[in-house]
């Protein structure tokens, strides 16, 4: 039986400059951060991010990894909006490809299947096409309707983070939503499955329902045992997310001389020094060592 | 005579967007239209579906800010695409701009859009919503800056710019209400331009009009926004926003 096991670094090793990369989750919620943490320490550049956007285009933003964005939004739930990503738009830094949120899922999805579009109403008469002149639209040859063709959005590589998994790639969720995170490894050439434990493939089912297992070996390239590693956004029922470590992240950006210390701190460090870092914020002076 | 505050009357407002609506999704975004969706519910109409704002469908009724006591179903992300390019569902958006014919923009401001002035969400998921069924929206703030002639990135489509982009975008759109901190307005006007409906208690008509950028239909008399009833406000005020977070929301 193959073992898929990886870490973080071995996975940054195999993508390259200029890739495409979708992420999983959605805005502030199971993000692959300990991944995303390991491409800023990366020398990739000129990426195109494809995401439910939240801290992880924020953070490549801000590291100047990022040329293109394709996304339907970027917030952080309980702030509405990510400082970095703002201040790369205005600075005009990225190319900006928005889409609604609807055909971001109907692009995964033609490329999942194969397919070079798939026809939908959404987007139509918005923004999304004037702002975008390579969108088209398809006549029904059916009825004869006209609406529009939504690329398929393939990609060179997906990084998602899931609750468990096994060391082979079969990957499960166990909060409330898979957001797009299935659709984001069957759209990609190789998948990447971050996790908060890798267990014995028989320990997946013992507590949950089969149906929690929705992404399978044969969509997943490598397995990246990452506890703590949606940090700081949330990953349920595992942890909540770190509204304390968001609100100083966001707090940091404003300022350059407080985002170099944040930098310092969490981020020119590697993972295992993120997440002592970490530790030691939460804890209360006292108790330190 | 009633004693309702003006959030009070704002949350009624929202809510009436809701009445008739029948067993679809109310999808709220806000304090105000949240608080409105669930007195909706709780009186005049008990058959819509609602969510903890996450991936669950609550029944029954609960406080803003706590987590609802009993669950009905399941509705993560995917199927609220699945749901809304059914239909069933009507939503209320808070846009940063909004004009004459329903424009609505809660992605980015200024005149060249590779290079925003103010960078907000993106179009999240308005260019579907507003092509697939019924949108309201909720504006806390009325101002000019808000009811713009015209808006920098259209997020939510309007009337004009989908007739300009042909009959599917203009099949199912439906634009219902705007509620504001003043008044309640409709598309009820020449071409489906934004109509003054009522305007809330103690605001003027030209009140409303000095704040707002573009000419108002008006169909004579304008007249006040309902107040709540008795029982709409003990509903508000004791069984969902105990807490009074309506206020924080709507300025005095």
């Amino acid at each position: 039986m193959p073992d898929k096991q990886m870490t973080e670094d071995q996975v940054v090793a195999e993508l390259r400059s200029g890739m495409t990369i979708g992420i999983g989750g959605w805005g502030s919620r199971r993000k692959p951060m300990s991944l995303v943490r390991a491409i800023l320490r990366s020398d990739l550049r000129e990426l195109t991010i494809v995401s439910y956007g939240g801290p992880d285009v924020g953070l490549l933003c801000a590291a100047g990894k990022v040329a293109r964005l394709v996304y339907g939004f970027v917030s952080l739930d309980s702030i509405a909006l990510d400082p970095h990503f703002r201040a790369a738009r205005e600075a005009g830094a990225i190319e900006s490809i928005e889409y609604d949120e609807g055909m971001l899922y109907w692009g995964l999805y033609a490329a999942a299947c194969r397919l070079p579009f798939l026809p939908t109403r959404a987007g139509l008469g918005s923004g999304v096409v004037s702002t975008n002149p390579a969108l088209r639209t398809v006549v029904s040859p059916y009825g004869g309707e006209t609406l529009l063709a939504m690329p398929a959005l393939p990609l060179d590589a997906a990084l998602v983070h899931l609750n468990r998994a096994d060391a082979r790639g079969n990957a499960q969720y166990l909060g409330p939503d898979l957001y797009f995170d299935d659709l984001f490894c069957m759209a990609a050439e190789r998948a990447y499955v971050s996790c908060e434990r890798v267990l014995d493939t028989e320990e997946l089912v013992a507590n949950a329902h089969p149906a929690t297992l929705r992404i399978n070996r044969s969509m997943v390239r490598g397995v990246v045992p990452a506890p703590n590693g949606a940090h700081f956004t949330s990953c349920a029922p595992d942890y909540d997310r770190d509204e304390a470590f968001q609100r100083a992240y966001v707090e940091a950006a404003g300022d350059s001389e407080r985002w170099s210390a944040f930098k310092a701190s969490y981020l020119d460090v590697d993972e295992a020094g993120y997440q002592a870092a970490v530790k030691a914020t939460a804890e209360p002076a006292g108790a330190r060592a | 005579m009633s004693d309702a505050t003006r959030a009070e009357v704002c949350v009624l407002a929202c809510a009436e967007a809701w009445r008739d609506a029948g067993e679809v999704l109310a999808s709220p975004t806000g304090v105000v239209p949240t608080i409105g969706a669930r007195l909706a519910r709780a009186s005049f109409a008990p058959d819509l579906l609602l969510t903890d704002g996450e991936a669950l469908l609550a029944a029954g009724v609960w406080p803003v800010g706590s987590r609802p006591s009993a669950i009905e179903g399941w509705m993560p992300y995917r199927t609220v695409f699945d749901l809304l390019w059914s239909g069933r569902r009507h939503v209320m958006m808070m846009p940063s701009q909004i004009d004459r014919y329903g424009n609505a923009n809660i992605s980015c401001i200024g005149a060249d859009y590779r290079r925003p002035t103010t960078q907000l969400l993106g179009v999240r998921g308005a260019p579907g919503n507003t092509v697939n069924h019924p949108t309201s929206y909720w504006v806390p703030r009325h101002t000019p800056r808000a009811f713009v002639s015209s808006v920098d990135m259209v997020s939510g489509v309007g009337y004009d710019s989908a007739a300009a982009a042909g009959p599917e975008s203009e099949r199912f759109l439906d634009l219902r209400r705007v509620v504001t901190g003043l008044a309640v307005l409709d598309f009820g006007g020449p071409d489906h331009a934004m109509r003054l409906v009522s305007v809330h208690p103690g605001i003027t008509v030209e009140q409303v009009e000095a704040v707002t950028d573009f000419a108002l239909a008006k169909d004579g008399e304008v007249p006040q926004t309902r107040l709540p009833s008795d029982e709409e406000l003990r509903l508000i005020r004791e069984v969902i926003d105990p807490g009074a977070a309506r206020e924080r929301e709507v300025q005095p």
